[in-house]
């Protein structure tokens, strides 16, 4: 008999650790255009032309920017998204 | 090249011959590179029963190759933790797939789109963003293999082998910036 995956998260001292949000940072880098860094995040996240253009200037000014959290599975989708189209982003727990 | 412009419903742009020869010719390199690595996935057995596919765990040793497909994690350069690495491997593995499909997808586009005669072309919304993220891709391939800064001079000096290609690499970031107003104007 074989157990399910789902079982072992409830097991193991790290639980917590497991349950805190995740964040896709999105890291300043010299090619990619404001202008074009500001449209992926208002297309592939729905954001506001304004709020697409705070998160953009992050990026430019202080070198990174956290632009989506949850859980890992949605971080991941997020991460690869902005990979495809050549945004330089990663993934955190926070 | 003409600036790109919308009208109903369309994105419009014109490329002379010479344009279209070079542009094509670099989204066909940067669209080998990106096939060549799904090549090197591991086919097994496994994969084929349950079409879940699985990409390399390390990521490529090219720069450019490593520009257009990054860690999932930033690691540290000197002392990366081994979990971190884990983690890096294991989510390069399961989504490098489907980012290097979606590269390629947009690479077709551009050559299905852009006919090598050159000419007007006429591109759908969704067209015209598979262009913008092809045009992104060549300019980071280019940008990284001339180690492009942020504060990049319009022009090098005579003596600088890159010189040359840095004319191309502005003329692709005015060509994309364009499309960019294009499509929020």
């Amino acid at each position: 008999m074989s157990t399910p995956v789902e079982a072992e998260q409830t097991l193991g001292a790290d639980q917590g650790a497991g349950d805190k949000p995740w964040q896709t940072i999105v890291w300043n880098d010299p090619v990619n255009l404001m202008s074009y860094v500001t449209y992926v995040f208002q297309k592939l996240f729905g954001y506001s032309r304004d709020h697409a253009t705070k998160l953009m200037l992050d990026v430019h000014h202080k070198g990174k920017a956290a632009v989506t959290s949850g859980t890992k599975e949605k971080v991941e989708g997020d991460v690869a998204k902005l990979h495809a189209a050549g945004l330089w982003a990663t993934m955190e727990q926070s | 090249m003409k600036s790109w412009r919308r009208k109903g419903g369309r994105v419009l742009g014109g490329f002379e011959q010479q344009e279209a020869a070079v542009l094509r010719g670099l989204v066909s390199q940067v669209e080998d590179m990106l096939r060549a690595r799904s090549e090197e996935s591991p086919q097994d057995e496994l994969e084929e029963l349950t079409g879940i596919r699985t990409g390399p765990s390390e990521g490529p040793d090219d720069p450019v190759l490593s520009r257009l497909l990054p860690d999932f994690h930033r690691l540290d350069p000197d002392h990366p933790t081994t979990e971190d690495l884990d983690s890096a491997a294991a989510l390069r593995s399961l989504h490098e797939p489907e980012v290097l499909e979606a590269k390629v997808g947009v690479a077709a586009v551009v050559l299905q789109t852009l006919p090598p005669e050159g000419g007007d072309i006429k591109l759908s919304y969704e067209q015209a963003d598979a262009w913008l993220a092809a045009l992104n891709d060549v300019r980071l391939a280019l940008g990284t293999a001339l180690d492009v800064q942020e504060d990049m001079p319009d022009e090098l000096p005579e003596e600088d082998p890159r010189a040359p290609h840095l004319g191309v690499y502005h003329w692709l970031t005015w060509v994309q910036e364009s499309l960019v107003q294009a499509l929020t104007e």
